[in-house]
């Protein structure tokens, strides 16, 4: 390699190394800005903002979905296993929300519970054929009566 | 056997000799005209058997998923494209980084002809995400960290092709364009890695995983196939826009004017 292009080499090893620096910097920096939504431990710990809109994500708990027989009014327990966060929502939820699931929700708190206004469900990256969530969910089952002798 | 046109030695690095020597065949615009006209129609017959295969097993073989049903067999599009989309980033960046380095012109001229099929597979990567988006998630976009690192990938390509094609000069064109690509490859870490360092609306990797993949065999190995199908493909288009930008550069060289006239 000539001395001129050996050097033009380092120069874009350079360039590359500066701006994956900027970069890092940069986003470290707006980390708060580029998360997508709050967790119900950051809400609990005052961490979302108050009175205004931001996004909240977590599991739905188990048991905890209640739907009004008259209309589309329906409440739910959000939880990141440590917190969880009461959310009300008047819609249509997406046809993958259920209990256990991620979802991602837009709101506000008012008077301590979250009221939303658009529900959007996570996918989480597992895949699999009906009849191998069956037998996992049999499993399970089977694993839970084992565990607690019944 | 060895029959190849050798170009003629840069100056300085004669003495170098045989380590070079493949190198800098490359180097040699009649040697890659031949070497792509060879392989792009091989790569070519290859990606159109696996697509048939790769479709036939992912829409029909594959079964529906537990929670989406059939809506999920988008994947067997979205992934390869997805992955296609940086993997031809990054490919057109060090064509783009030797161009420059070397002040190679094939180089130069392999990093632009790969710039419109990235933004093909990009375009493809965003729609086909978010076709799936609205039955799963509820909507057709969010701005999480993932699919807005996605989108700014395209505008990457698009950069690069407006930049590169703004200037008369063939060698400014080249190395301005080429800064911006280089520039670029911060991107794909973070598409990468944003549904790990931020939290997201888009589910995190699943074949890519160290626990390894958490999805069905049934299921992964069209994903494979697939996958498959879109690397070959990429060759074969690639080395076809390759043949067509090689003859337009050397318009007036006498190996173009034999080739065209007999």
């Amino acid at each position: 390699m000539t001395p001129k292009r050996k050097q033009r080499l380092m120069l874009v090893g350079l360039l590359v190394l500066g701006v994956s620096a900027a970069a890092a910097l940069t986003l470290t920096a707006l980390q708060d800005n580029i998360n997508l939504f709050f967790s119900p431990t950051e809400v609990a710990q005052g961490e979302a903002p108050s009175g205004a809109t931001f996004r909240l994500g977590g599991m739905v708990v188990d048991g905890s979905v209640k739907r009004s027989q008259t209309d589309l009014n329906v409440s739910f327990d959000l939880t990141d296993t440590a917190e969880v966060v009461t959310v009300q929502y008047a819609g249509i939820l997406p046809d993958l929300f259920r209990e256990g699931q991620g979802i991602v929700t837009t709101g506000s708190i008012e008077n301590g519970v979250f009221v939303a206004r658009e529900v959007l469900a996570k996918h989480d990256e597992n895949y699999m054929p009906p009849e191998v969530s069956d037998a996992l969910k049999k499993a399970n089952a089977k694993q839970y009566q084992t565990s607690t002798g019944q | 056997m060895n029959q190849v046109i050798t170009p003629p030695a840069p100056k300085n690095s004669a003495s170098k000799g045989r380590k070079w020597r493949w190198f800098h065949r490359f180097g040699s615009p009649a040697w890659v005209y031949r070497f792509a006209s060879n392989w792009a129609p091989r790569f070519g017959v290859v990606a159109g058997v696996l697509f048939l295969i790769g479709l036939y097993q992912g829409l029909v073989v594959a079964p529906p998923d537990y929670q989406m049903g059939d809506s999920y067999r988008i994947i067997f599009v979205h992934v390869p494209s997805a992955w296609l989309s940086m993997f031809s980033y990054f490919v057109m960046a060090v064509a783009a980084a030797i161009g420059l380095v070397w002040r190679m012109k094939v180089a130069n001229i392999t990093a632009r002809s790969i710039a419109p099929l990235g933004a093909l597979f990009t375009f493809c990567a965003l729609v086909t995400g978010s076709l799936w988006g609205k039955p799963t998630w509820g909507t057709y976009w969010v701005w999480d960290a993932r699919l807005t690192s996605e989108l700014i990938l395209l505008f990457l390509f698009i950069g690069f092709i407006a930049l590169h094609d703004a200037f008369e000069d063939r060698r400014t064109a080249a190395r301005a364009s080429a800064i911006l690509a280089i520039v670029g490859v911060v991107n794909l870490p973070i598409i990468h890695f944003s549904v790990e360092w931020w939290n997201t609306l888009h589910q995190g990797s699943t074949v890519t995983r160290l626990d390894g993949p958490t999805i069905d065999s049934r299921m992964l190995s069209p994903l494979l196939i697939m996958f498959l199908a879109f690397n070959f493909y990429f060759a074969a288009a690639v080395l076809n826009r390759l043949r067509v930008s090689l003859l337009d550069l050397e318009r007036k060289t006498n190996w173009v004017k034999e080739l065209v006239h007999g």
